[in-house]
């Protein structure tokens, strides 16, 4: 398995200990993001909705790519990729 | 109460007047629809200081008079700078074109981050009004900003 660096924003750093980047291994995102959850159980409700699916209020990123217009949650990555994730910011 | 002095959130906002200025104008050039764009500072013991080391303007995903959505690669690229110079996105910005300077029902309920600073900008009237908040659990606390 490969560890892949995830980069996280500030919003979801209380649930990694403060971590601004933290690296789990797996093949696709969604690997990563379980293993990153198996570790931080308070990043999985934050990133995965009830369906399994990404969480619509999420952006991850595959380098410059958003997964969205990738595989979703199977886009797959290396060790040479940084997935970042950011929330959506919106109002009115 | 009704003497007592208003209270502010901390942290206190503090904008250089360029800083101010881009802010402002990019709402200007945004016309007729909201702008909006991130503020970048230190974040200390996970909190903002304050400090507002870059401002970030960004294309309004909705290009809408009535929301936003600050575009995800703009975000990214904001990210990235702030964070290569070991600071953090600590708050966005946005326009309100006809209403008043204060967050929305959509913004509190769409308020990203209780770390965050909500910079509204109003352009109701001739004069550009800024001001600042925080949103936490659904609660509006405004704070104060400084231009120097």
């Amino acid at each position: 398995m490969m560890a892949v660096e995830v980069r996280l924003p500030t919003l979801l750093r209380v649930h990694a200990d403060g971590a601004a980047s933290v690296a789990a291994d797996g093949a696709t995102v969604g690997e990563v993001f379980s293993a990153l959850t198996a570790v931080y159980p308070g990043l999985s409700e934050q990133l995965i909705d009830a369906e399994g699916a990404l969480h619509k209020f999420v952006n991850v990123y595959v380098n410059d790519d958003d997964i969205r217009y990738l595989g979703q949650l199977a886009t797959p990555v290396t060790e040479r990729d940084v997935v970042s994730i950011l929330p959506a910011v919106a109002g009115g | 109460m009704t003497d007592a002095a208003p209270t502010f959130a901390t942290p206190t906002l503090r904008l250089s007047v360029s800083q101010y200025e881009r802010i402002v104008g990019h709402c200007y050039v945004g016309l007729p629809d909201e702008a909006c764009g991130l503020i970048a500072g230190p974040v200390v013991a996970g909190a903002a200081t304050g400090f507002v080391s870059d401002v970030y303007p960004a294309v309004n995903a909705d290009a809408s008079a009535r929301t936003y959505t600050v575009d995800g690669r703009d975000y990214l690229r904001a990210s990235r700078d702030a964070e290569a110079r070991g600071h953090d996105i600590i708050g966005v910005w946005h326009s309100h074109t006809h209403t008043d300077p204060y967050p929305s029902p959509t913004d509190v309920r769409t308020a990203v981050d209780p770390m965050w600073v909500y910079i509204l900008v109003s352009l109701r009237d001739d004069a550009p009004m800024l001001r600042a908040y925080r949103i936490r659990d659904g609660v509006i606390a405004e704070c104060q900003v400084q231009v120097l």
